[in-house]
């Protein structure tokens, strides 16, 4: 049996090799360095001992001057992983990501890159209540110039932060609260996962459930739950933006039918895109409209029964599977 | 103080720069009457001196962040007329291909690194590139432009309180014009000058008349050599006035007559003019200057009248590293 690591030691495997690899990788944020505990999840301990405190710098409780700081050492030439604590707290650093770090190369006219990757933590499961645990991706998304990407297994946690560390554009790296101490095998030492790129993790026949992130585990389930009576086939986005298109297009050709999942609430959210990206492809092709499953429309509750029926789960796929079935 | 402390050399190289922003600024409002561009303008006139004696202060690689009234500051620092001037007008041959535009000026050639349209979100950019520099250990300075409006912005908060706490090779220079918009500065701040809010961060802090080229010149020298020196930043408030409103068009009737009449009668221009003048240099060494950046401006604005449009194709280029299709 191969060995097994959590997502929290995935995310420092990756960090750590990313600053062996280049001298110009940096990391910024509050509480990262080693003596203020190498971060909330403990995902960067160990950084700063190795790698000094010049490269790896606690920063004061400042998300504006942490994305501004990386913006500015990206454009002139370092690597910055900008640690935001949690996705709510990037609503108050909006400004550099989408006003500076998504527009300086295009309207530099490619002068100036920001190879910036900001890595930060949300998700329902442990009770962070309302300012702590939305997903903001589908506003990310919706911004041109930003890459947007979560994984949903220990292996392609570190393969992904690698890759985007290595990017030469603005990445928004997320992890989940939940899966940090959730244990998935090692990455074989020649792991790679190009972003962009998604993954067919389950062949299928008669549908197609399209997800990302935590969320691709209740699909796995519900397949192996469903399996002798529908043969589920699962893509696994692992980028958010830019999507795989064509990876899920050539699934949805062969099934014919397609649910979208994800953790954020379904109104607006990257679900309501890619099903129209397939209507708008495969109209005369599909035996059934694509559905859509995501979490209620309501802030995320802190009460752990509310919290818990608040997430979109695997009954809810379910559900959603069976009516698209007919 | 008195301007036989500043070399007669470096005042006609203030005098030089001068004139370029003066001709240029004083072009851009006559073609903008003409209706030969339709652009919008952010005038600069009664601030040139200021920005000439500060960049004449620097290196040719030293790091400049400046905002949408940032001509002058962009052409004191080197940004060859040419394209600036394609720039402003979106041309082909702009600095950034024309999809920057006037607001967004970059030309890292010149170390023109970003110009942005929101207020105060250059300080904690400016900041990063002071953290590259100090990495790198490249002895660069960034300077980092803004006017009074901005200091009221978190992000002038957490920028020069983390340049500050990391010492780093920053120069914020205020260019106190007075107004924000249509705002009287005294409305909206509760400290009287810009600089004490300098002090409260624990950076050396000036508060100087910025149309004395003389004045100016020396802050800025002793701002650049303490950040090369390795001991940290500065907060230079340059007393300034802008004489054509916030952006052109705007006839200014928030200004009291008499406070608009006395910066008048006080013009930086023919203020520095007397002062070379009294330094024994001769009319005509300046009238040669005149003449020459005349000629100079004349001619960056006939290239960009006569360049072409950018190719559509541009927007698909810069948003990524890699071309997007389709
Ligand atoms: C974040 C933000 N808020 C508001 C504006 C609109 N705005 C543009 S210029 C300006 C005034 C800024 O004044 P100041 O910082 O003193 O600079 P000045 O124009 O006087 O050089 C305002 C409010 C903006 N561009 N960005």
């Amino acid at each position: 049996m191969s060995e097994l690591i959590t997502f929290g030691q995935a995310y420092n495997l990756a960090l750590a090799e990313a600053m062996e690899n280049d001298e110009q990788v940096i990391l910024l944020g509050e509480d990262v360095g080693d003596e203020q505990g190498g971060g909330v999840f403990k995902t960067m301990y160990g950084l700063s001992g190795r790698f000094g405190t010049d490269r790896v710098r606690s920063t004061p409780i400042a998300e504006q001057a942490i994305l501004g700081a990386a913006v500015g050492s990206a454009i002139a030439g370092y690597r910055p992983v900008a640690d935001i604590m949690f996705m709510n707290f990037l609503t108050v650093c909006m400004d550099q990501l989408v006003n500076h770090a998504a527009k300086l190369r295009f309207m530099s006219g490619g002068q100036t890159a920001v190879p910036l990757t900001v890595t930060t933590t949300t998700g329902t499961g442990r009770q962070f209540g309302g300012q702590h645990s939305d997903w903001l991706e589908a506003w990310l998304a919706h911004v041109p110039g930003l890459k947007v990407v979560t994984p949903s297994t220990p292996a392609d946690a570190k393969a992904l932060l690698l890759a985007s560390i290595e990017d030469d554009d603005p990445t928004i790296f997320i992890q989940h609260i939940a899966l940090m101490r959730a244990k998935g095998a090692a990455p074989a030492a020649d792991h790679r996962v190009p972003l962009g790129k998604a993954a067919v993790v389950r062949e299928g026949t008669d549908i197609t459930v399209i997800s990302y992130g935590a969320r691709v585990r209740d699909c796995l389930q519900v397949a192996e739950r469903l399996a002798d009576q529908v043969s589920i086939e699962v893509v696994d986005l692992r980028t958010i933006a830019p999507f795989d298109e064509e990876t899920v297009l050539r699934s949805v050709v062969k099934t014919q039918r397609a649910v979208v999942m994800h953790e954020a609430v379904k109104a607006f959210g990257v679900g309501a895109e890619i099903a129209s990206r397939i209507h708008e492809e495969l109209f005369g092709q599909l035996k059934a409209p694509v559905h859509r499953v995501g979490s209620k429309y309501s802030p995320v509750p802190f009460n752990p029964g509310l919290e818990q029926d608040w997430t979109a789960n695997g009954g809810d796929l379910e559900v959603a599977i069976r009516k698209v079935m007919g | 103080m008195a301007t036989d402390t500043v070399d007669s050399t470096v005042l006609l190289e203030i005098y030089r720069r001068t004139a370029r922003i003066y001709h240029a600024d004083c072009k851009f409002r006559q073609m903008i009457s003409t209706g030969e561009l339709a652009i919008v303008y952010y005038p600069v006139r009664g601030q040139e001196v200021l920005a000439a004696a500060m960049m004449t202060a620097l290196e040719h690689d030293d790091y400049l962040v400046t905002i949408y009234r940032g001509l002058h500051d962009q052409i004191a620092k080197g940004v060859p007329l040419k394209p600036l001037w394609a720039e402003f007008a979106g041309k082909r041959t702009g600095t950034c291909c024309g999809k920057g535009g006037p607001m967004h000026i970059t030309h890292p050639e010149s170390g023109l690194m970003v110009t942005t349209g929101i207020v105060g979100s250059g300080i904690p950019i400016a900041t990063g590139l002071g953290l590259a520099s100090q990495l790198a250990g490249d002895g660069k300075v960034t300077v980092c432009s803004f006017g009074d409006g901005a200091t009221n912005i978190g992000a002038f908060h957490e920028g020069v309180n983390l340049a500050s706490l990391w010492n780093l090779p920053v120069i914020f220079l205020c260019q106190n014009n007075r107004y924000g918009e249509h705002t009287k500065f005294e409305f909206t701040s509760t400290t009287e000058t810009v600089a004490e809010r300098g002090v409260a961060y624990g950076i050396r802090s000036v508060r100087v008349d910025g149309n004395d080229a003389a004045q100016m010149y020396a802050a800025a020298r002793e701002a650049v050599e303490h950040a090369r020196a390795g001991h940290g930043p500065t907060l230079i408030e340059a007393m300034t006035f802008r004489f054509n409103g916030h952006v052109f068009g705007d006839p200014g009737k928030y200004i009291p007559k008499e406070e608009l009449e006395a910066a008048m009668a006080a013009d930086p221009v023919p203020r520095l003019r007397e002062q070379l003048l009294a330094l024994d240099i001769s009319p005509s060494t300046l009238d040669d200057i005149d003449a020459q950046a005349v000629q100079e401006v004349e001619e960056a604005a006939a290239f960009a009248l006569n360049s072409g449009q950018p190719e559509l194709r541009e927007n698909r280029l810069d948003v990524l590293s890699e071309e997007i299709l389709g």
